[in-house]
């Protein structure tokens, strides 16, 4: 099976044209299969939040917190919300005629892109200058926290469980994730800009030579059915029981204050009180 | 030619059943006027071909409550000589006798003649264009050559409909009848014909397994006003630049419904929605006809070198309305 497609350019040239859709099926049973290995994993293992007696102390020590704590402001739900619908218009122009739903999907595909863009855009000036723009990033500090979490994953319970600042060590890979393939295919998607017609770009397919065209369509391919499975984890991820406090948080913006004392550490996320 | 395996069924359910074994990998085969270009160039290279000559159920024309029946593998000479066809639907006799030459008419058959594939030159050169599967389209580019493509509806692939038949069974409000299996379904033929937008690799709707049988022709404008003209480069054998097929229900002196279509102007027949509509009520007449012409036209995008496709369309639309092939002014 070719994981990639070739084809034979007028001027003899072997170039790629687009990944195999093979690839979707592998990447959408690769994400289901996960949710439920994950699933069935979490049926065994501990909760990981701090112990009661340890938040109650911590109320106690920390009286002066806020009862609700903001996690998420309005303007970085918004573009949440915002990006969300766009990759799922994304996702679904993208595939659905791929499993065989047949309709007029580029024009809400491209359209789907160009929101996306703008709001990563946004994205990337809003986290830059008015969030805390490190919080998000994974470096070498966060080896030991990734050692914990694994050892813990394990069944070391033993262990003293990483309080994660504001954002937990998976969140942070999976943002990690989804900016490197975010990045790519809006930038393979404003290069195919120059395909369709948009009325945005004037159309012109010669912009490239047949191979850079080829590896852009590759690349768009590979990252698209690398979001089916992102999407598919994430929300999953949302929707678990134990994960749900986070998702409240998306539409409402603030946890509570034991929420925050029993899944973040509050030195390393300081809150303002 | 490349090999393949060769079916020579003797009946619907035999070649369904070839079909339903084989499923993508079998091209139906009728005429045989469009398969063998694309074998013989070795474009395509199917695993098996379905050579639906041998069925006599498929032949034929027959009356059905002042309407007509007509298997898919019934001639366009038997078409355009029929004296039903020519006495209800002159225009669909008028769309076969212009398709190609007398010894093409003499073996192409309607169901071929609707279900051909674009004959758009570098699709047709074996190149990797959006219809071929591949990611560009070499008829859309600031070299292109583009004379014959398309000015309405392209999404990304600029081929036209190339079929003289299409747009006629389209104002005739034909149906279309497709087997697949046990299965039986019919379709309109504007629902047969399927744009770029919503499959980039054909032109009609037929899936794996299909077969067309018959098209269905309502008795709804059978003996009503009909008018189809075709402008080609040469006139003793050619495809269409444009055509058009209209009819008209007059209520009076005044038009009571009409149906519209342009071919070769878009991958399936262009209806003209907005003009039918307008007609209603409107006389046959220069003013008529003018204004039709210029709402014609509302939203083409030409293309390099296919502009001059605009006023012929005007014209032709123009002259449908006068129902004179002859009118210029």
């Amino acid at each position: 099976m070719d994981l990639l497609t070739t084809a034979r350019s007028p001027w003899g040239e072997s170039i790629f044209i687009h990944i195999s859709w093979s690839l979707f099926w592998a990447a959408l049973v690769g994400g289901l299969l996960f949710l439920l290995a994950h699933g069935g994993y979490m049926l065994f293992s501990q909760h990981r939040k701090r112990p009661s007696a340890e938040v109650d102390q911590l109320e106690r020590e920390r009286a002066g917190l806020p009862a609700h704590i903001t996690r998420h402001g309005f303007v970085a739900r918004a573009f949440h919300w915002v990006m969300a619908v766009a990759m799922l218009t994304l996702l679904f122009t993208a595939f659905l005629p791929i499993v065989g739903v047949k309709f007029a999907w580029v024009q809400w595909h491209w359209m789907a892109g160009v929101l996306l863009t703008a709001s990563v855009l946004f994205h990337i000036f809003h986290a830059t200058f008015v969030l805390d723009f490190w919080s998000i990033w994974v470096g070498p500090k966060d080896i030991p926290e990734l050692k914990l979490e694994m050892a813990r994953e394990m069944g070391r319970e033993d262990l003293p469980g990483p309080r994660p600042g504001k954002y937990p060590l998976g969140n942070r890979l999976y943002h990690l994730a989804v900016m490197v393939c975010g990045l790519i295919v809006i930038g393979t998607g404003i290069m195919m800009m120059w395909r369709v017609r948009t009325g945005i770009v004037e159309r012109n397919p010669y912009l490239f030579s047949d191979i850079t065209w080829g590896l852009t369509y590759v690349g768009h391919g590979l990252m698209g059915v690398g979001f089916v499975g992102l999407v598919i984890a994430h929300i999953y991820f949302a929707l678990r029981p134990e994960k749900l406090w986070i998702t409240k948080a998306m539409i409402f913006g603030t946890v509570t204050r034991r929420e925050y004392l029993e899944n973040h550490d509050p030195d390393r996320w300081v809150v303002n009180k | 030619m490349p090999a393949f395996e060769l079916f020579q069924p003797a009946s619907v359910s035999d070649a369904l059943g070839v079909l339903n074994r084989h499923g993508a990998d079998a091209w139906v085969m009728a005429g045989g006027n469009d398969t063998f270009d694309w074998l013989k160039d070795r474009i395509k290279k199917p695993k098996v071909v379905v050579d639906l000559s041998m069925i006599n159920e498929l032949h034929g024309i027959k009356d059905a409550g002042g309407g007509l029946e007509i298997g898919a593998t019934t001639t366009l000479t038997t078409i355009a000589n029929n004296p039903m066809v020519k006495e209800r639907f002159p225009m669909l006799a008028q769309a076969a006798l212009l398709v190609a030459s007398p010894q093409i008419r003499n073996v192409s058959t309607v169901g071929g003649n609707v279900s051909q594939d674009a004959r758009c030159w570098y699709y047709r050169a074996g190149w990797p264009c959006y219809r071929a599967g591949g990611n560009i389209c070499y008829a859309d580019t600031p070299t292109s050559i583009n004379r014959e493509h398309a000015l309405f509806g392209a999404d990304r692939c600029v081929a036209v409909n190339p079929s003289d038949t299409a747009p006629a069974l389209v104002a005739l409000d034909a149906q279309f009848v497709i087997k697949n299996g046990d299965a039986e379904r019919v379709v309109s033929a504007e629902e047969f014909f399927i744009g770029p937008g919503i499959d980039i690799t054909k032109l009609t709707s037929l899936q794996p397994g299909d077969l067309l049988t018959a098209i269905r022709i309502p008795s709804t404008f059978a003996g009503k006003a009909h008018f189809f003209e075709k402008v080609r480069d040469r006139q003793v054998w050619d495809f269409a630049l444009v055509n058009i097929a209209a009819s008209f229900n007059m209520a009076g002196a005044s038009i009571g419904e009409a149906r519209m279509v342009v071919n070769g102007v878009a991958a399936t027949p262009y209806r003209l929605n907005a003009v039918e509509a307008f007609l209603r009520g409107k006389s046959r007449d220069k003013a008529t006809a003018e204004a039709a012409a210029d709402m014609a036209v509302e939203g083409a995008v030409p293309l390099k070198h296919n502009a001059y496709k605009i006023p012929l369309m005007k014209a032709l639309v123009k002259r449908a309305i006068r129902g004179d092939a002859e009118w210029t002014s």
